[in-house]
């Protein structure tokens, strides 16, 4: 089993506020890998660190390692926004760009990384959007403005919009916060087709989706990781009080 | 995972993107137009103190208080400018006041909610009508009525007051304060508008829950509450009123005199600069005539200073009267 | 009291029925194709036109747009984009005092700068003291339209890959283009009613000239001289002159805001 993800005491501060204090994990390649915890534990920041997106925040900025296939993303001579396109993220609410269409939506992330052929691009959104099995649903619109979409098609469309450069990573914040239960269903049946070709890092405070969807959990409260291991294990025969105490809904 | 001894990981410091060229260049355009505003106002500062210099040499302070105003004679003294100006703007601001938080009040507060947007938006017209049409209506359509038959009346009914006593003239002070009170009564409807929409939901709704009518729910409520902001948007019109010059200009007789009577014409600031500025020959009119624009400035630049503080006092974060109008 | 309250609405909205009306009623009927193509006929003779004003305004607002838009855009911007910075708070004050600055005193700026060290009247240095209106009022729509585009869609396109100036332009920028594009029209249609800096500035003109470096006609101009006259063929040519300005202007502020409002009610 590879490690795609290795991070080495990694310490994420905005200006003087510590949110990620000195975090240690290790995400092997190809699994899906829950951050639990209550709000501000700083489990969205921790996932921010690993694209660098982090320091695009006001005052961001970390000390430690991010390892992303044994290099450290953090050096010097590495392009944040070439890593960016490795990594992909997807925000909570769904993020299509209004002026776009749903072709030229998918297409962005491609495009800024240089000009293609139209028929390359067609071919990439097509495969996009069946990855994110959103293709049969606008196959036959894909100059309507991305607006027109569902809440749920909207998320689908941005995941899509995040395969199309083929990162190896996929980072997911919250993405099912913002939508109703059959949009959250078929969210999380995508991430099941998903970990067969990519390594996901999803933040969820739905633990019954961490429990679902994830190979791996990792619970954080305030700003440390307290417990990791396999979702199975965590959940039936947790290590640490404070990790039984939040599963067993007695606070967060 | 980590080793004990393993050396300290690095320290990432703020700022780790390190800039794209295209970021760089972007920002250095930003920069450079962003700059550009202040240095902007800088050059018109220096550029207005240069230009009266002459003037503030020769005049000094003397020249806001003296009534003399010759360019035959190289005399030059604003004080009856400044009168005007300040009379003026006072005059229309006790017509336009009334009547324009009238509005205000009545659109946020009681109107059907289907006049309340089509009814602000006509009333936002008034706003973009230039000056100088204004001025025009006012010169054929205003005057003549206000000559003919309104004065006439005020001065039968109020004649016992000096301030309408003496002859009737058309152009004259009361005439361009009423035009002036027309054209600022929009500004100061919107913005008091604005001002009242930012007066937070519960606050009506707890005088109302308390038994409240709507009328006492807004006079006990939601006008104190806005109180400074709408005293706010009196003070933007009044610092519109004070600059505004073709209307005042076309309807206020010229004259640089002092009158107790509003029916006799007078003079505004703007107006004198207007009027006299391609005609002035000397150098020391000219100069005096740029003291004029720099005090001009400077009142403004006061007025507008006090009236955003107080705005921003009801509406902190909302943008309630720094939009274009 | 809310019936007095009401009456107000009624005495405030009269004046735009009176002026628009007397316009129209004493405007219309000299509207020809001549009027719109002749240039001023010399004092005592009938007919002529504003032919050469329409064109004199259009340049001198042309050129206001080309010298402020760049200007008061790119302002905007930076304030949206670095708010926090001393640079970006320096500039708002100082758009919300020129703001407030009146008209004729940026013509007195403009005089000072360009007329009076160059010697002679010119159009630009009327366009010059247009642009200088238009700034602030063009930078702080700027920056309240990117205020209005959610954080997130930034985010997304930085996550995605894009430089920052690129996440700026093709999508934050992109996104409040159309609010923009009003506050720009607005401004202008604004700058274009202007006649007090244009005075010693642009000066105005009897002839049609496409020389910007000469004094140049404009239809503000033209109304004044015209209203100002003793002649009653100036004062009939003032009217008609008056009525094709505020259709300009009308026109270009009532679209701006009709735009906006059908952009807030799909929202």
């Amino acid at each position: 089993m590879t490690i795609r993800i290795e991070t080495d005491r990694v310490t994420a501060m905005y200006g003087k506020f510590t949110a990620v204090k000195g975090v240690s994990l290790k995400f092997p390649t190809n699994r899906v890998h829950a951050l639990i915890g209550p709000s501000g534990c700083g489990k969205s920041t921790f996932l921010r660190t690993l694209n660098r997106m982090h320091e695009m925040s006001p005052g961001g900025w970390i000390t430690g390692q991010v390892l992303l296939d044994g290099q450290d993303i953090y050096a010097p001579e590495v392009n944040a926004m070439q890593l960016r396109r490795r990594v992909g993220m997807v925000f909570q609410k769904p993020t299509p760009f209004p002026t776009m269409s749903i072709f030229d939506n998918v297409a962005a992330g491609v495009r800024v990384n240089g000009r293609r052929s139209r028929r390359d691009l067609s071919h990439i959104v097509e495969r996009s959007l069946r990855q994110a099995v959103l293709w049969d649903e606008v196959k036959d619109g894909l100059n309507r403005s991305a607006l027109a979409l569902s809440g749920g098609q909207q998320q689908r469309l941005c995941i899509a919009r995040t395969l199309a450069p083929e990162p190896e990573v996929l980072l997911l914040d919250e993405p099912t916060a913002s939508l109703d239960p059959q949009g959250t269903q078929r969210i999380e049946e995508l991430l099941f087709e998903l970990r067969n070709n990519f390594t996901i890092v999803i933040v969820t405070h739905n633990l019954h989706q961490a429990a679902r969807v994830s190979d791996t959990t990792t619970f954080f409260y305030l700003g440390t990781m307290v417990e990791h291991g396999p979702t199975k294990e965590l959940f039936t025969t947790p290590g640490n009080d404070q990790t039984e105490a939040y599963i067993t809904g007695r606070f967060g | 995972m980590t080793e004990p001894d393993s050396p300290a990981p690095p320290r990432h410091p703020p700022a780790l993107e390190r800039k794209s060229y295209g970021d760089r260049i972007f920002k250095g355009m930003l920069t450079v137009a962003a700059v550009g505003l202040p240095v902007l106002l800088g050059f018109l500062v220096f550029e207005l103190f240069a230009g009266s210099r002459e003037a503030i040499a020769r005049f000094g302070f003397g020249f806001v208080t003296s009534s003399t105003w010759d360019p035959v004679a190289e005399q030059f003294g604003a004080w009856p400018l400044i009168f005007g100006t300040l009379m003026s703007a006072a005059l229309a601001l006790m017509i336009a006041v009334p009547l324009s938080l009238g509005v205000a009040i009545y659109l946020t507060e009681f109107a059907p909610v289907r006049l309340r947007q089509p009814a602000a938006f006509v009333i936002e017209l008034l706003a973009a009508i230039p000056s100088v049409v204004y001025g025009l209506w006012g010169i054929f359509v205003l005057i003549p009525v206000l000559k003919d038959s309104v004065f006439p009346l005020l001065q039968s009914v109020l004649g016992f007051l000096p301030f309408f006593q003496g002859p009737i003239y058309g152009p004259s002070m009361l005439s361009a304060s009423i035009i002036l009170a027309i054209m600022v009564m929009p500004y100061i409807m919107a913005v008091s508008r604005e001002v009242l929409l930012a007066v937070p939901a519960s606050q009506r709704e707890a005088a109302l829950g308390l038994g409240a009518t709507r009328w006492e729910a807004v006079v006990t409520t939601v006008v104190p509450y806005a109180r400074s902001g709408l005293i706010g948007a009196v003070i933007l019109g009044l610092g519109r009123a004070l600059g505004e010059t073709m209307a005042v200009t076309m309807l206020i007789g010229n004259r640089h005199e002092i009158a107790a009577s509003l029916f006799a014409p007078g003079y505004t600031m703007a107006a004198a600069i207007a009027n006299e500025f391609s005609e002035a020959v000397t150098d020391i009119h000219l100069s005096s005539l740029a003291y004029v624009a720099l005090l001009l400035f400077l009142i403004t630049v006061l007025i507008n200073a006090g009236a955003r503080l107080l705005i921003w006092r009801v509406s902190r974060g909302t943008t309630a009267g720094s939009r274009v109008l | 009291m809310v019936m007095v309250l009401a009456s107000t609405v009624v005495i405030a909205v009269l004046p735009l029925v009176f002026i628009l009306g007397t316009l129209i009623v004493k405007g219309a009927g000299s509207l020809s194709a001549t009027f719109f193509v002749a240039s001023s006929v010399p004092a005592g003779q009938t007919g002529g036109g504003v032919g050469h004003a329409i064109v004199g305004t259009l340049v001198i607002v042309g050129m206001a747009c080309l010298m402020g838009l760049p200007l008061g855009i790119g302002a905007g911007i930076y304030t949206a984009e670095y708010p926090g910075t001393r640079l970006a708070t320096a500039c708002r004050f100082v758009a919300d005092v020129m703001n407030g600055t009146p008209s004729i005193v940026i013509g007195v700026f403009a005089w000072a700068w360009i007329v009076a060290r160059q010697g002679h009247f010119s159009a630009y240095a009327g366009s010059v003291a247009l642009a200088i209106l238009m700034i602030p009022m063009v930078m702080r729509t700027t920056e309240e339209m990117i205020k209005l585009v959610p954080h997130s869609l930034r985010e997304a396109a930085l996550a995605l890959g894009y430089p920052r100036w690129r996440a700026t332009l093709t999508v934050v920028l992109r996104t409040a283009l159309p609010g923009i594009v009003t506050g720009t029209l607005l401004a202008v249609a604004r700058v274009a009613g202007e006649t007090a800096p244009l005075l010693f500035t642009a000066l105005g003109s009897q002839y049609f000239s496409l020389d910007v470096s000469r004094p140049m006609a404009a239809l503000p101009l033209v109304v004044f001289t015209y209203a100002t006259g003793p002649y009653q063929e100036w004062h009939r040519l003032a009217w008609a002159t008056a009525l094709v300005l505020i259709i300009v202007v009308l026109v270009l502020s009532l679209a701006a805001r009709l735009a906006t409002r059908q952009r807030y009610q799909r929202n």
